[in-house]
């Protein structure tokens, strides 16, 4: 027997040595993980947050970046950033709607109507590409649950009990910060930005923040890192809008199973006393046959 | 069905029915009245936390498909729009995706408890021969059913996967041209992964139909191996396996309940919260977590067809073990050697598993042909050899016997000496 112990532990021993192999081979440094208010079983989106990340998409990032999934109403939706239905209509008149056919055949623009989702900054991919020297910014509906990165074993085992799935806006808080000069001997292809948290190190996309860059009227300080925080928590709410719904429900749920679960167990202990107790009794049942 | 049913219908509507479908009678028999080993542990729920999610994913899968749109412009923005606009969709589609990982769970609980009692000998190896069966299309609706939000990791999923057919010598590249119903993956294919993701489903309700069938043909086994020789060794299915298996599947619940609600996109790969982009191609590609022991024993091998060849016969294989296992002990608990192979096997697809989550470089790729030639090793070496070789336990003489010897509680009385079945 103690031959496949020892082969047992070689085996071990071999995964051990794989794993530190890849620790090794990482490039990028992994994204320090902020604390949200949207994380835990509790977890609620901070509505004055999202607003002020809502700014920041618009002013920054919408210059860019679509939100296609999203229209102007989801805006005024309870638990997201809870605009006044006037304010999320104010808001969308502010944009140029393409509708149409007219009653003449034409196509036309007219203000977004609260209904309207919000609309692309070009045209199509070609017009992305051509304007921004061939990059192609990615839309930003889903992007908070489209961006990760490997946490690596074992810490993905503890993730699953701690409930972590702040990945995203935690990558994305990294990038906006990430942005420092290349170090020496570094090849920077042309068109690349350096970015320490990037695969790879060179990110198609200019630094998009600066300190002081977009007015808060909370009181909030204008700072890089609380912008990155805010349109982090923005861009989760956009691609997770029912993430509230899903906690609230989570607990409600929770506790019944527990409960039922809990009265199924004495349930069963009570069934099986019989049995386990009193193994002579001999109760009334189908007669059987046996292989003997 | 072993044990003649004793429903006694008491209307005067169910002894017409009985006379013309004796429908209630089955059922009684089969769920009832069905004489169960009095010694089954938990880990022989897992039979009923597989129905239950076969139901799970029937149901929700069925409402799921009436907001869902298979069309390659469409597809992914329908599943967003399930997300966000359906009342509840969130909660339907995060049950469904996780139902996946969680069916997957309870079938490889299932198949290990199989295999170490023994559960695939004579005489239930049809009944293991369908088990088998099963698991394929689970696995086959499972890869299907990962295509259909088409992100990313679906559209090279699915590219990856029907490639393979095209390691078949000479008529390989026809078949991937007939699966994908044109020359690369598109529209076609996302229609008919769909469609046939629709079928399977009750294609395994079908087959389970027979597994049970079987099962109650040849009654279950237990931990000791040791058939049921009186009654003393049974008990009714119902209150005693019914009220067992309910308990267990809602601590199934509980655990599954906190992927749902809790963290639902874990098992998730976030590249497929990414359209599909046939122009693009992720920097490595994935498949779910439920194949990555099988795709790392496919990534192990140098050669494509040897690999796609060895893929394939790991799932096969399992149909074999009745023959392949020389030994005439079912359970673990009575084969020591077996008992250790068997854990060292058990840690082998856990290893593979993880192999198969990593680039394949290097010690990655040495380790995975390691574990690949254990896995292979114990079906054909391991098993057929340790039936002539191991020195097995003496067996208890019958299931109550084992019970009183071991399995008395804290508390209850001795048995008198001399009580024998």
């Amino acid at each position: 027997m103690k031959r496949h112990h020892r082969l047992a532990f070689a085996l071990a021993l071999a995964g051990v040595l794989c794993g530190a192999g890849a620790a090794a081979a990482q490039e990028a440094d992994a994204p320090p993980r902020q604390r949200w208010t949207f994380s835990g079983p509790f977890g609620l989106y901070d509505q004055a947050q999202l607003q002020r990340g809502f700014r920041v998409y618009q002013e920054v990032c919408a210059n860019c970046h679509s939100l296609k999934l999203l229209s102007f109403r989801n805006l005024a939706d309870p638990g997201g950033p809870n605009f006044t239905e006037a304010q999320a209509a104010s808001i969308a008149a502010t944009f140029q709607v393409q509708d149409g056919p007219n009653d003449q055949g034409k196509m036309f623009k007219r203000p977004g109507k609260i209904s309207d989702f919000f609309p692309p900054p070009f045209a199509n991919e070609q017009a992305a590409r051509a304007a921004l020297g061939g990059k192609l910014p990615p839309d930003m509906s889903t992007l908070a649950k489209a961006r990760s990165y490997e946490a690596g074993f074992p810490w993905f085992v503890f993730d699953a009990f701690t409930m972590y799935q702040e990945d995203g806006p935690d990558y994305i808080h990294a990038i906006l910060t990430g942005y420092t000069d290349a170090p020496a001997g570094f090849a920077l292809p042309p068109g690349g930005q350096y970015n320490k948290y990037f695969p790879g190190n060179a990110i198609g996309m200019p630094k998009p923040l600066s300190d002081g860059q977009v007015e808060y009227t909370d009181g909030t300080p204008t700072t890089v890192d609380q912008y990155a925080r805010d349109v982090s928590a923005f861009l989760m709410w956009a691609a997770e809008p029912t993430l509230i719904a899903r906690k609230r429900l989570g607990f409600q749920v929770m506790i019944f199973l527990i409960v039922f679960t809990g009265l199924l167990y004495f349930t069963k202990k009570r069934v099986w006393h019989t049995v386990l107790h009193e193994p002579e009794v001999e109760k009334p049942r189908a007669p059987t046959e046996y292989k003997v | 069905m072993s044990g003649e049913s004793i429903y006694q219908p008491q209307s005067a509507f169910m002894k017409w029915l009985e006379r013309r479908l004796p429908i209630a009678s089955l059922a009684h028999s089969s769920f009832i009245a069905y004489p169960t080993p009095r010694n089954l542990n938990y880990w022989w729920t897992f039979g009923g936390i597989l129905t239950f999610m076969l139901g799970v994913q029937i149901v929700t899968g069925i409402v799921l498909a009436m907001h869902y749109t298979p069309h390659v412009d469409f597809a992914f923005d329908s599943v967003e729009g399930i997300m966000r606009d359906v009342n509840y969709g969130w909660l339907l589609r995060y049950i469904h995706a996780n139902g996946a990982s969680f069916f997957f769970v309870a079938v490889y609980i299932h198949i290990a408890r199989g295999m170490y009692y023994g559960s695939y000998k004579e005489p239930r190896e049809v009944l293991w021969i369908l088990g088998v069966i099963l698991f394929l299309l689970m696995v086959i609706t499972g890869f299907m059913g990962y295509v259909l939000p088409w992100g990313q990791m679906s559209f090279w999923a699915a590219t990856v996967i029907t490639n393979l057919f095209s390691a078949i010598p000479v008529v390989g590249s026809s078949i991937v041209t007939w699966l994908w119903g044109g020359f690369a993956v598109g529209n076609p294919t996302l229609n008919r992964f769909y469609s046939l993701h629709y079928l399977l489903p009750f294609v395994i309700v079908g087959v389970v139909g027979l597994h049970i069938w079987a099962l109650h043909m040849v009654g279950q086994n237990n931990p000791t191996g040791v058939e049921p020789k009186s009654d003393k060794d049974v008990v009714a299915f119902t209150p005693y396996a019914t009220v067992k298996d309910a308990f267990f599947v809602g601590v199934f619940c509980i655990i599954y309940a906190w992927f749902i609600f809790y963290i639902p996109n874990y098992l998730q790969h976030s590249d497929n919260y990414i359209p599909a982009n046939p122009g693009q191609t992720p920097t490595h590609i994935v498949p779910e977590w439920y194949y990555l022991p099988f795709y790392a024993i496919l990534r192990g091998i140098p050669n494509k067809l040897l690999g796609v060849t060895a893929l394939a016969a790991s799932i096969i294989v399992l149909a074999f073990m009745p023959w392949l296992d020389t030994s005439r002990v079912r359970s673990a608990s009575y084969r020591p050697l077996y008992r250790q192979f068997l854990f060292i096997f058990f840690a082998a697809v856990i290893g593979l598993g993880y192999l198969g989550s990593q680039e394949p470089t290097g010690g990655y790729v040495i380790a995975a042909r390691v574990l690949t030639l254990y896995y292979f090793a114990f079906f054909f070496v391991i098993l057929p050899l340790l039936g002539l070789f191991e020195k097995t336990k003496p067996l208890p003489n019958s299931i109550s016997e084992s019970v009183l010897q071991q399995g008395v509680p804290a508390g209850a009385p001795a048995p008198p000496p001399g009580v024998h079945a």
